[in-house]
């Protein structure tokens, strides 16, 4: 049994053309982040003061490579989708569009740097 | 046709601030300063995976006393937006919505921020000292 209003079906989805999507993958994120972020918080504490080689070491271990790519791709996928919603309500205009085209580039590129340095750290040993 | 000069309402200079709406634009703005952090955790991990000198300078950044400073706002915002995340997605279930329960988590979450923040700096200070 669906609970959508059969008018919200055949209207489609809404004046946003993607229904609750961004309300739902905020959410999705935000409970992944919720589990990987005292990981995450675990294993900066144990790294501080460590060098170079440690921090590669400890990183490029498979179970913590898996773990820390999903957390910067929950992470940044769910700071893209906030700094959407700040932006939408505080800016207006040409700056907004231009805003959210470098807010959605940005974090695209870092979770794709990201990933390359994991994945640099997993491989190289 | 020109546009009317109407009042707004709420008018945010006469109203009241409330432990509901100062933690709901509390949530947006460490979530705003986490986006930044996310960025310094992109520089981390590929200064970790370059070579010697990019670390040493990720390092001496992060050891500076900006960096320092950056670094402690990183982790009371994220102790704030995590803590108070959980209470979000509470409400999302459904938990919570009476006005004495979203002030009681209102509070628990500003004391555990506190606590939790507070204790992370006290672990972080006496575990490396030099980074």
């Amino acid at each position: 049994m669906s609970l959508r209003d059969p008018l919200a079906q055949a209207r489609g989805l809404g004046s946003a053309k993607d229904g609750v999507r961004h309300w739902w993958v905020q959410r999705l994120t935000a409970v992944a982040l919720m589990l990987l972020v005292p990981w995450f918080v675990c294993l900066a504490l144990g790294l501080i003061g460590a060098d170079q080689f440690a921090v590669r070491a400890t990183i490029g271990q498979p179970l913590n490579a898996t773990l820390m790519l999903a957390f910067v791709f929950a992470l940044f996928w769910h700071a893209q989708l906030g700094l959407q919603v700040v932006v939408e309500d505080y800016v207006h205009g040409w700056l907004e569009i231009a805003l959210q085209i470098f807010i959605k580039f940005a974090c695209v590129l870092a979770a794709l740097a990201s990933a390359i340095a994991i994945g640099r750290l997993a491989f190289s040993l | 046709m020109a546009a009317q000069q109407r009042p707004l309402s709420p008018h945010l200079q006469v109203y009241r601030p409330q432990i509901t709406t100062v933690m709901s634009i509390m949530h947006r703005a460490t979530g705003v300063l986490l986006a930044l952090g996310a960025f310094a955790l992109m520089a981390w991990l590929v200064a970790s995976a370059g070579d010697g000198e990019s670390f040493a300078c990720f390092q001496s950044v992060a050891g500076s006393p900006i960096g320092k400073i950056a670094l402690f706002a990183f982790t009371a915002a994220l102790v704030y937006h995590f803590l108070n995340g959980i209470r979000h997605l509470l409400w999302d279930v459904g938990w919570g919505f009476e006005i004495p329960r979203v002030y009681a988590s209102g509070y628990v979450v500003l004391a555990l921020t506190v606590i939790i923040t507070a204790a992370l700096a006290f672990v972080a200070l006496n575990a490396g000292g030099a980074a």
